[in-house]
């Protein structure tokens, strides 16, 4: 059903000044190099989380952590459609957005560990990373809190006028929350440059989909608010990239948000503590088989892009890299208990 | 520089107004304060000037628009949020507990967080238990927040000007009632006023009164009242609750050795809690006898006029609570 046209307000602010270099919405296709670099990155999220979880298992890393293997595809293929100024948000399960962004992993796993030496100074945690120079400018660790900044962050890029947008990250428990509405709604009656990305993948924490949500599709919720809304293989990253690519360029050109509703899966359970006993064997094992960098590795070895030999070279290097990051991290110093706190609060 | 008598609404409309008007970066956000000029008129014109980019009328949803608001503070600009009563900050208490207080901690300080929420708030309009409530003390609590509260035009022009140039998060509670109170206001681009410390309104050496707001004026009227019977009272406007300066307080009681603090809100958890704390613990061997409290009663601010009338504070009761120290 099509949506009626909203009349337009007289206080309603749209556009904003136009963008000097309006992108193109011609998404020029992937050349070898570039796709050998999205396998290479989406191995170096998993390659990171997986060090993750052996610093835990050793005790280097506190409290819990939330971590995205399985969900890789999405970042690595959202990121590829961002510029160097463009900005991004994501949530306590947000390693992997922060590495697809480029943070250097020894930072990320000092923070993770509590040191000096963090990318936050150690106040923030594996919840909160953050790059300021990155354009990675939140991580929010209650659900859904980041997309209303998100809508700030697109109001910023919609007044600078130089074509920039704001990414937000979430997964589908979020589209449950207030916020959640109250960000879709504001930044389709605004026009903001915003790209909500939903990665699904059909648990919020511990609980399947259809206990929380009338539907699974979520890609429904966006069209409630007239806002154009793409669904697509979250487990395939050059499909990723090719929705979110176009979607970014439209903003770009003041053309407004994209809801992109990601279909994909958690490989293991919603926190350290969380075995994820919930969920069906064969779903599991279905998803599995479905692994995004294994369905990535094997279409680049059809296709001739990347030997077998290369990628396991590619893999081992992340591997070993993740782990001297680590290595370095956990030699770090604890931050000083004495700093000047009120100056970490206020400039 | 000019001074000018204006009113308390007009006061914060003319900092609002010079400050837009001096950085370009200044945005405002809030519901119906578009071409409508804000219910309490506190944004009149300013649509017109300024146009829709920068003076932006938000849907019924302030955790969109106080989220909103971080997001731009984030990256590069110095947004204004109005919530039209300040009871609807609790609508918003995630995104400033947990978001705008904490953001740039939790980066390691590689953020700043410069913005403003203005709230409006206070009793004795008739408004109900809904409409009425100042705010003070819900996040006191939260570190991270600047939040004062201007009793006066000039406050209210000041340092409304002072929290839009700081690169903080301030809170900035204003009051109803006060909204057409009128009082001379140093007009001018850099006339600022600090965002910290108590200041002494009435010199006295009797007893000190505290309060904040609204109540600051019935603490005066409770002054001039306890003068006619010889009871001379110092009145001091706390003006900033954090962060909290109690040292020209505890100054005060070792000069008058009394203290009475006044609140437009319960008693249990009120700020005032906080300042009888520290001034029994710098001072306490120059207190004649135990601080009093006035508070509301501890149940919602009933709508009638004679019971909403009967809760707030007057002079009469503030004035009660000294006389009850002597």
């Amino acid at each position: 059903m099509k949506s009626p046209k909203r009349a337009s307000g007289a206080t309603t602010p749209k556009g904003g000044a136009k963008p000097k270099n309006g992108a193109g919405s011609n998404i020029a296709p992937l050349n070898d190099r570039e796709r050998v670099q999205l396998f290479a990155d989406m191995v170096q999220i998993r390659e990171f989380e997986e060090q993750v979880h052996r610093s835990y298992l050793e005790g280097l890393v506190h409290g819990t952590t939330h971590l995205c293997q399985g969900q890789e595809a999405v970042s690595v293929g959202a990121a590829k459609a961002l510029r160097d100024d463009d900005y991004v948000t994501y949530t306590y399960r947000g390693h992997g957005h922060c590495i697809a962004r480029g943070m250097q992993m020894e930072p990320a796993f000092a923070e993770l560990f509590g040191r000096a030496t963090g990318v936050c100074g150690g106040l923030g945690g594996s919840m909160h990373l953050q790059d300021i120079d990155r354009g990675l400018i939140g991580s929010f660790g209650i659900v859904g809190a980041g997309l209303p900044v998100a809508g700030g962050a697109g109001v910023t890029a919609q007044m600078n006028g130089r074509g920039q947008v704001s990414m937000v990250f979430f997964g589908d428990g979020a589209c449950n929350i207030g916020a959640f509405h109250e960000a879709l709604n504001i930044a389709q009656v605004w026009k903001l440059p915003v790209l909500f990305v939903c990665e699904n993948n059909l648990y919020g924490e511990f609980t399947r989909i259809e206990h929380t949500t009338p539907f699974e599709d979520l890609v429904k919720r966006a069209r409630g608010y007239d806002m154009d809304a793409v669904m697509v293989d979250g487990n395939d990253v050059e499909a990723v990239y090719r929705a979110i690519a176009p979607a970014v360029a439209r903003a770009r050109d003041g053309g407004g948000p994209t809801f992109v509703e990601c279909k994909t899966y958690r490989h293991r359970g919603h926190s350290r503590t969380d075995p994820a006993k919930y969920r069906p064997q064969e779903e599991l094992e279905a998803w599995l088989k479905r692994d995004p960098i294994d369905l990535y590795r094997a279409k680049l070895a059809k296709s001739g892009v990347l030997s077998e030999k290369d990628a396991a070279k590619i893999v081992d290097k992340a591997r070993d890299a993740a782990g001297a990051a680590a290595k370095r991290a956990a030699a770090a110093a604890w931050p000083d208990g004495n700093q000047n706190f009120t100056a970490k609060m206020f400039a | 520089m000019p001074v000018q008598e204006m009113t308390y609404r007009e006061a914060i409309l003319a900092a609002q107004t010079e400050e837009m008007r001096r950085d370009p970066k200044i945005i405002i956000m809030g519901e119906d304060i578009g071409p409508s000029g804000g219910p309490f008129k506190t944004c009149q014109g300013m649509y017109e000037e300024f146009g829709a980019l920068r003076v932006r009328d938000t849907p019924i949803a302030e955790t969109g628009f106080v989220g909103a608001a971080l997001g731009m503070a984030l990256t590069g600009y110095r947004p204004i949020a109005e919530i039209m009563f300040a009871d609807f900050l609790g609508v918003c208490f995630d995104q400033i507990v947990n978001g705008i207080a904490k953001h740039r901690f939790m980066s390691g300080a590689q953020s700043t967080v410069p913005l403003v929420i203005r709230s409006i708030g206070g009793g004795g309009l008739r408004f109900g238990a809904q409409h009425s409530q100042t705010g003070e003390s819900w996040m006191l609590s939260v570190p991270g927040l600047k939040i004062v509260c201007p009793s006066s035009p000039a406050e209210a022009y000041g340092m409304l000007k002072s929290a839009i140039r700081d690169d903080n998060p301030v809170l900035v509670l204003e009051h109803k009632a006060l909204l057409s109170s009128k009082g001379n206001v140093d007009i001018g681009m850099d006339h600022l006023e600090p965002l910290t410390g108590p200041k002494v309104l009435r010199p006295g050496k009797d007893a000190t009164i505290v309060a904040s707001l609204n109540m600051v004026g019935r603490a005066l009227g409770a002054a001039d009242k306890l003068s006619a019977e010889g009871i001379d009272a110092e009145v001091i406007d706390i003006r900033s609750l954090r962060p909290m300066v109690i040292g020209p307080i505890v100054e005060s009681v070792r000069k008058t050795n009394l203290l009475v603090v006044v609140e437009e809100q319960v008693q249990v958890g009120g700020w005032g809690a906080e300042v009888v704390s520290q001034v029994v613990s710098e001072a306490f061997d120059y207190l004649d006898a135990p601080p009093a409290r006035v508070t509301l009663p501890d149940y919602p601010l009933p709508y009638s006029p004679a019971l909403e009338d009967a809760a707030l504070p007057s002079p009469d009761s503030i004035a009660a609570a000294v006389k009850s120290l002597i």
